[in-house]
């Protein structure tokens, strides 16, 4: 019964939100992310939900730890530069085991930057959205339809290990129409708030959502405590697509935006009868390194696409350890690179 | 037998680890009793900041958020918009109120968000060892100030509550101490009804207290007491700025 | 058609282009064609050029930035110049000569000129050159079946401005017959 509906990306990541569960959304203006709070402004009330726009990027960060440290589902969303003003409250919620989810449609940076789409932020997503020794959980949608389908996957999964999530998206698909469908009911799987900050109704003991350990050696037992976590997180969380890559001599690899550039140049060059693959990798961290691991035996050669400088190479290579040799091309300062100069790139590698 | 004096049941039983003669004891024990008076201690969530009353959390009985320097006021937005029936307060020093939490400060209470603040103002940051405070006195010898706050380079003071009075979502903003038991028992009567605010759904309800900090300031508790009354109060006067219950409107 | 066709719609903001990629992409929807509509955003939206990207295909969308159209739609001269050297060979443009006075060099592709502007404006439909540009496409394309293209038509004029619908359809009768 439910039908495909053409909808903005970041439209599509607020209907999500609301399907999810979510009834808290704080938010700060900025382009390429506007629509996302606009929908949300108008939906919101309607579900007994609240919209806030708050002062600034670092306030509505700080609003989704008290929501989501009093143990509702909340979510704030912006674009690169609001990211790093929220990279305080991130560093926060992780330290403090809080589950919430955090929006990023980027665009070209550093600085002001640009307005175009970009994938310049994620070294930030994935190595250091804040201070200290932590991680979030990091999904790069490719489509609207994932655009939607990963809200209540990041919210669950955030949940389920009690830590952020971010979907890293871009301008491209927060701004491009395409046919999505939701489901009759999204299913939700909502973790354990027994330990949130909700009031003890005198039935309990109080609880305390904090992030600080004054004596060294107690911060360094909850640190590694929660990486031992996040060890059972890479155990189960990676999540890749791998497309035409079993007989491939070269995998591209790209994530996003990126990616569907990346697709098309793979099709490209199959039409020109090169053994071309994708892997794309869904989850940036946990990094999907089992599964590219699996293609090292096959492929010959890898070449990464990136709309940035050579961020996730480093994770490429990483993971391949030298065993194959791993190029770049990349676009960057808000510019899509072509289907046509991949291909190029693709034609001058084999 | 009687018992004429007790611990209020919201406040924890660790010792404090305040330095002798601050004043954050009693204004800790003041909220622990509006609580318990008000018996909102199971619906209260209460919101550490960042300086030396970040341990409230510690001292609290009620569910307690520690939240980022000078953000204490937009986590308690974010915990009352999900929890309408909770009671929900910050307890704020004053660089944490008044400077890197200005922002946060002046939208919630524009927004009249339904919360009740606690601000603690005593001239000096004191976890960090005595620097100037957005509200340190013309000058005063601080940490950062060593020949005297000189307006020229550190500009002035700030006042809080006269600001925030001017703000239509500001139900309540009164500025007490507690140096004498006179008016400890105004300060006690200011916050409970700043928590009865709440309570009512009135709006944003600020209480400074302006308090001592021995420590920082190079004095004995008795001498904080009297650089209190001679120094802050006249920069500071006491009284109530903004009253949405009071007949004829506000001060 | 071929199995995808990419279309490029330029021209100054207010000229409908980005509506006129929203009423061909619905029409698509509901053939359960694959496409994607991607605008331009960002300061050229305030007064200055506007483009959007259409793809309508009958696989899955690659990128759906369009660099190299099979179809350029040019409703003004600053988009024409800029665009028309990206078209694919054997492509289409379709200009309105009514605001655009210069003309395509190229003799690789096929080139309609349609005094879309004008035709609106003799035919009290002002401001629907861009339907008028629309239906010449349709004439020439048959990108979707013309129930479709009435159904996409439908569903992009909200239930407010329902008597724009009626305009709208005259418009494009107007251009089918250009």
């Amino acid at each position: 019964m439910s039908e495909k509906v053409l909808m903005k990306g970041n439209e599509a990541l607020g209907e999500a939100a609301i399907q999810a569960g979510c009834r808290h959304f704080f938010g700060y203006p900025i382009t390429p992310q506007t629509e996302l709070s606009a929908y949300l402004s108008k939906k919101m009330p309607k579900v007994g939900g609240t919209f806030l726009q708050a002062e600034s990027e670092i306030a509505a960060i700080n609003m989704v730890l008290g929501a989501a440290g009093s143990g509702v589902r909340a979510m704030t969303s912006s674009s690169s530069p609001g990211i790093s003003l929220k990279s305080e409250g991130v560093s926060y919620i992780a330290g403090s085991d809080v589950p919430a989810v955090i929006i990023n449609v980027q665009r070209g940076g550093p600085g002001l930057g640009s307005i175009q789409p970009s994938q310049a932020d994620y070294w930030q997503a994935t190595k250091a959205l804040g201070h200290g020794d932590f991680q979030l959980l990091v999904f790069a949608p490719s489509t609207v339809q994932e655009m939607a389908d990963f809200v209540a996957l990041a919210f669950d999964t955030a949940e389920k290990y009690r830590m952020p999530a971010m979907i890293l998206s871009d301008g491209m698909l927060g701004q491009m129409m395409e046919p999505v469908v939701f489901p009759d009911a999204t299913e939700v799987h909502e973790g354990d708030k027994s330990w949130a900050a909700s009031g003890h109704r005198n039935k309990r003991k109080h609880n305390v959502v904090n992030s600080l350990y004054i004596e060294a050696k107690d911060l360094e037992e909850k640190v590694k405590e929660r990486y031992e976590r996040y060890e059972i997180v890479k155990a189960n969380e990676q999540r890749s697509e791998s497309y035409l890559c079993d007989d491939a001599d070269i995998i591209i690899v790209a994530f996003g935006a990126s990616s569907r550039v990346s697709r098309s140049a793979v099709n490209a060059a199959r039409a020109k009868g090169i053994k071309a693959g994708l892997f794309r990798p869904i989850t940036l961290w946990p990094y999907p390194v089992d599964a590219l691991d699996k293609t090292v035996a096959t492929a010959k050669k890898y070449l990464v696409v990136e709309m940035n400088m050579g961020q996730m190479v480093d994770d490429v290579k990483l993971a391949v350890n030298g065993r194959k040799p791993v190029e770049f091309f990349g676009r960057t300062g808000g510019i899509i690179p072509t289907p046509a100069e991949v291909l190029a790139q693709i034609e001058a590698l084999v | 037998m009687a018992v004429v004096f007790e611990k209020p049941h919201a406040l924890a039983d660790i010792p404090f680890h305040y330095c002798p003669g601050c004043t954050h004891g009693i204004v800790h024990r003041l909220v622990a009793e509006a609580i318990d008076e008000l018996g909102v201690e199971g619906n209260a969530v209460g919101i550490a900041s960042v300086g030396c009353s970040v341990f409230s959390y510690n001292y609290f009985n009620c569910d307690m958020i520690q939240a980022p320097h000078g953000r204490a006021q937009a986590v308690a937005t974010g915990v009352k918009r999900a929890h309408p029936e909770n009671i929900v307060f910050t307890y704020q020093g004053d660089g944490d109120l008044a400077a890197i939490g200005t922002c946060e400060t002046v939208h919630a209470a524009t927004r009249g968000e339904n919360i009740t603040v606690i601000f603690i103002n005593n001239a000096i940051y004191g976890m960090t060892g005595g620097q100037m405070a957005p509200t340190s006195l013309p000058g005063q010898i601080t940490q950062t100030t060593p020949y005297g706050r000189d307006v020229k380079t550190a500009g002035y003071p700030i006042r809080m509550c006269e600001m925030l009075s001017t703000l239509d979502g500001v139900a309540l903003a009164q500025r007490v101490t507690v140096d004498n038991v006179k008016h400890v028992n105004e300060a006690k009567k200011a916050i409970k009804k700043a928590f009865q605010n709440q309570i009512d759904g009135l709006g944003y309800s600020i209480i400074e207290v302006v308090s001592t900090c021995p420590t920082n300031w190079g004095l004995s508790p008795k001498a904080a007491v009297e650089w209190l009354e001679n120094n802050m109060l006249p920069y500071y006067p006491l009284g109530v700025y903004k009253d949405k219950t009071a007949e004829g409107g506000t001060k | 058609m071929a199995d995808t066709m990419n279309v490029l719609l330029a021209g100054f903001g207010g000229q409908g282009i980005l509506f006129t990629g929203k009423v061909m992409v619905y029409g698509a929807l509901t053939e359960g064609k694959e496409l994607s509509w991607l605008p331009s955003y960002g300061p050229e939206m305030r007064g200055g050029t506007c483009n959007c990207s259409v793809v309508i295909s009958d696989e899955a969308i690659g990128s759906p930035l369009v660099t190299n159209p099979d179809v350029l739609i040019a409703m003004n001269r600053p988009s024409l110049e800029k665009f028309m050297g990206s078209v694919v060979p054997g492509g289409t443009i379709l200009v309105d000569s009514s605001t655009v006075d210069i003309k395509v060099e190229r003799t690789d592709v096929t080139v309609y000129y349609v005094p879309a502007t004008n035709l609106a404006d003799k035919n009290g439909l002002k401001g629907l050159a861009n339907i008028i540009l629309l239906g010449k496409l349709f004439k020439e394309k048959q990108f979707i079946s013309r129930e479709s293209l009435d159904k996409g038509l439908a569903k992009c004029i909200p239930a407010k401005k329902a008597e724009m619908l009626e305009f709208n359809k005259k418009a494009l009768e107007i251009g089918m017959e250009q």
